[in-house]
């Protein structure tokens, strides 16, 4: 063991503004009645079972990992759709690249269907759209993808509900207590604002950072679209005689 | 240096939603392709104890199960170091998953003392909008229970019970298992660590 205590404020994650995610219990999306805790949570300072975590290699990745308008081609033809690339850099609450950290995608085809046993739309399936990637963070904390743009459908809550495009993200960090499942959403669509899963985060602002924006200067000419979503995840505590640790 | 105001805001999270599997255990829903097996299924790594098998079942405040989770696991090896001891289950119909694993050691606590051995889970699901986390502990470690520093910050000791999994033999292998429930009677104390 260091000389240093093992925890104080060294190294601890800032705590979670609670009020800047969505509260576990939405009335406005239905599923969640039943799956709230009712008791507070129990809020404690992170141990290294919290500060620490999962690391992932490269040797994990496959060459198609992260274009999925060619990892589920059947027939050698490539998915159906408006075909973009999506990039963004992850980031922690200091502003620091996430190096080296896993990030993966999965979303719905151009109809909006996804390739899944309960999946029930009628829009048809795309035979060779897969809809999951992944991809690890490079030096700068950069992740990109190439994909076909998701189509809304509707969904079983309100009697007429329809989710905005999006696409499905789940970033690891480098400790547990990073660990975090969110949405992007695509600039300029007004679905997003009758959405009950977005506006489940209270805050407009917050919405707004889960939109990717429109990135004429990343196209790729006579091909593909580009949308940037940077991810922000949990930053560390700096103390008072920094010892620049790794991650902080 | 002194804390500034940190320039960014986390991402706001969002449900993993009903199609979570798409994305996390893939093969599940037959696309797993060149990625198979799936990220963090089968026998967890975690040094050299005896084998043990983690079950848990979830179920949400009117009793029925959550079909349709991920759960992922994350704890010390057998000697309390943290490694590479992860893994990832979807639950089953009966909202059951199962982890193939070590028993981890010790882990020091906020205090500079062992924490009780216990692995650290984090539960998604569609109708939850930020990922649950929570802690499985072992009944089989009275005194180390007694003294840990996190149940002991639970302050009614039957939610205590919550998280201490109960052991049994299945074929000569230690079984541990634990309900969880997300909301109502005997539901599960979940941290925001």
């Amino acid at each position: 063991m260091s000389t240093i205590p093992p925890y104080g404020d060294e190294g601890q994650l800032y705590q979670r503004d609670r009020a800047w995610h969505p509260p576990a219990d939405t009335p406005g999306y239905k599923s969640t009645a039943l799956r709230a805790p009712r008791q507070a949570l129990l809020a404690l300072g992170q141990t290294k079972s919290e500060l620490t975590g999962p690391t992932f290699g490269h040797g994990i990745i496959q060459p198609l990992d992260n274009d999925l308008i060619r990892n589920f081609s059947q027939d050698g033809s490539e998915a159906i759709g408006q075909r973009m690339i999506v990039y963004g850099q992850v980031l922690d609450e200091n502003a620091r690249p996430v190096r080296g950290t896993l990030v993966e995608f999965w979303q719905a085809n151009a109809g909006g269907r996804y390739r899944h046993k309960r999946e029930g739309y009628v829009a048809a399936l795309d035979p060779n759209f897969g809809g999951c990637g992944r991809a690890i963070t490079d030096d700068n904390g950069y992740y990109h993808f190439r994909t076909i743009k998701p189509g809304a459908y509707p969904w079983p809550n309100g009697g007429n509900d329809w989710r905005p495009a999006h696409i499905h993200f789940s970033v690891f960090g480098h400790a547990f207590a990073q660990r975090l499942i969110t949405q992007m959403y695509f600039e300029g669509d007004p679905m997003i604002w009758q959405d009950p899963i977005a506006l489940a985060i209270p805050d407009r602002a917050a919405v707004e950072q889960l939109i990717a924006r429109l990135d004429r200067y990343n196209t790729t000419p006579m091909d593909a679209l580009a949308y940037r979503f940077d991810i922000v995840l949990r930053g560390r505590r700096s103390t008072l005689f920094e010892n620049r640790m790794e991650g902080n | 240096m002194l804390n500034r105001l940190p320039p960014l805001k986390e991402s706001p999270s969002q449900t993993a939603g009903p199609y979570v599997h798409i994305g996390m255990t893939p093969s599940l829903e037959g696309i797993g392709g060149p990625n198979q097996p799936d990220l963090g299924s089968g026998p967890i790594v975690a040094g050299d104890g005896p084998r043990i098998t983690i079950a848990a079942t979830i179920h949400d405040g009117s009793g029925a199960p959550l079909g349709d989770a991920v759960v992922e696991l994350w704890q010390a090896d057998s000697d309390g170091v943290h490694r590479q001891g992860w893994g990832r289950a979807a639950c089953d119909g009966a909202g059951a998953f199962a982890f193939d694993t070590v028993k981890p050691g010790r882990v020091i606590g906020p205090d500079g003392r062992p924490m009780a051995p216990h692995v650290s889970l984090w539960i998604v699901a569609r109708g939850i909008n930020m990922g649950l986390q929570t802690r499985l502990y072992f009944d089989d470690e009275p005194a180390a229970n007694a003294d840990d520093p996190v149940l002991g910050r639970i302050m009614d000791p039957r939610r205590r019970q919550t998280l201490i999994a109960i052991r049994s033999e299945v074929d000569g292998r230690p079984r541990y298992d634990l309900a969880i429930r997300l909301q109502g009677e005997g539901e599960t104390v979940f941290f925001d660590f």
